[in-house]
């Protein structure tokens, strides 16, 4: 697998050190020379020395033969247009963004990048998940704007005592697992829910109003993030 | 009309006066309040301060449905990104985008981005000038026609292979 990674800050450093461990051919490349020294000091000889926001240095970098590009630099803008130059002027199979603002997620892919990664949206998860909620927690997002939620349900819950087929459960939005006292269950049509209960969910983030009704009950639409 | 131009430069503050001066109702974004110095007293449009890559400040400065938007600022990635948005989250009817790195001008141009590239401009004016002969260089490079994402979708169509919001194939 040949990966051309753009941007040599924290990110992109590890990243491509973790890949050369692992056995992949990795080109970075970062257009602060300094840095770039300081990286091929630690790394080796894997580094362009220029800005991979350049059509020029993007070509000269191998982008017509990676598999993949990542493109990991603080800026949005910049992942942006480095993703979309590899895929369509360097015909680049997949690429990777990362994004600092979380609404450019469904934008980036929206415009026809492979995969968004948000770490702002990652800590977000992680501190939903230390911090009692009365919310539905989004646990990841997949393609095609498709989330998966969890919702913890409190005694006040409308789904208390019911099970899923009793629910109004919005078209294209799957309720898929219950975990009970830590222990992970399919969930079955019939399933009767319990205070407590992390219900899990699959669906577009569309269906989030409704799903908050149903599982959490109706409060001042905080579900819509 | 409505205008919104990104970027309050020398070239975002003339077009703002410009069309202001028409008549028009001109927005004008720029992330310095400084740089609105650059506009006379006189100019009668909004200028405000904000990111002309985020949707929701483009959204609050009353860009959605706007008829032109002109992304001027110096960042070529920031205009190709304005525009974006602006043509496929804010129903903009026209968008130019500066870019001044010719091969990304060039790789936008086909992806359907109407686009200037001064770098371009200049070389070929001077040149123009030294051999004294026009050389019939357009100044901005007209976009093949796009078709938005949503539309390509719900009608069925296919959106140009070139596009940026074509569907991608999977490797």
């Amino acid at each position: 697998m040949f990966v051309l990674v753009v941007g040599g800050g924290k990110v992109g450093y590890y990243l491509t050190k973790e890949l050369i461990e692992g056995g992949h051919e990795v080109v970075l490349m970062e257009k602060d020379r300094e840095r770039a020294a300081a990286i091929v000091e630690e790394l080796g000889s894997v580094v362009v020395p220029h800005d991979g926001c350049e059509g020029k240095y993007l070509g000269e970098a191998g982008s017509n033969r990676a598999d993949i590009v990542a493109a990991v630099t603080g800026d949005d803008e910049d992942n942006l247009v480095i993703c979309q130059m590899a895929k369509h002027h360097f015909d680049v199979p997949r690429t990777i963004a990362r994004v600092n603002n979380p609404k450019n997620e469904q934008l980036f892919r929206h415009l026809g990048v492979d995969e968004v990664i948000s770490p702002t949206r990652m800590a977000l998860g992680s501190i939903e998940q230390d911090i009692p909620v009365h919310e539905l927690l989004h646990l990841a997002a997949l393609d095609n704007e498709l989330e998966i939620i969890e919702a913890q349900l409190q005694a006040d819950s409308p789904a208390v005592g019911r099970s899923p087929g009793d629910l109004d459960i919005p078209e294209g939005c799957s309720l898929f697992a219950v975990v009970r006292n830590g222990v992970a269950t399919a969930l079955r049509s019939d399933t009767v829910l319990k205070e407590g209960d992390k219900v899990i969910a699959i669906g577009k983030a569309d269906c989030e109003v409704r799903l908050h009704e149903q599982l959490i009950g109706t409060t001042s639409g905080a579900a819509a993030s | 009309m409505r205008y919104v131009i990104v970027g309050c430069g020398r070239v975002g503050a003339a077009l703002a006066e410009a069309f202001d001066n028409d008549g028009h109702d001109v927005v004008i974004l720029d992330i310095s309040t400084r740089a609105f110095e650059r506009l006379s007293g006189e100019f009668k449009g909004q200028a405000i301060r904000g990111d002309g890559t985020d949707e929701d400040v483009l959204r609050k400065a009353g860009v959605d449905g706007a008829d032109v938007l002109l992304a001027l600022t110096e960042g070529d990635n920031r205009n190709v990104m304005a525009a974006q948005v602006a043509t496929e989250k804010l129903n903009v009817q026209k968008t130019v985008a500066k870019i001044n790195d010719p091969v990304r001008a060039a790789a936008y141009a086909e992806l359907g981005l109407a686009t200037v590239c001064r770098t371009t401009m200049l070389t070929e004016a001077i040149l123009g000038y030294l051999t004294l002969r026009p050389t019939g260089m357009p100044s901005v490079i007209s976009p093949v026609p796009h078709v938005h994402a949503d539309e390509a979708t719900q009608d069925g169509r296919p959106t140009p292979a070139g596009s940026p919001a074509a569907p991608q194939a999977r490797s």
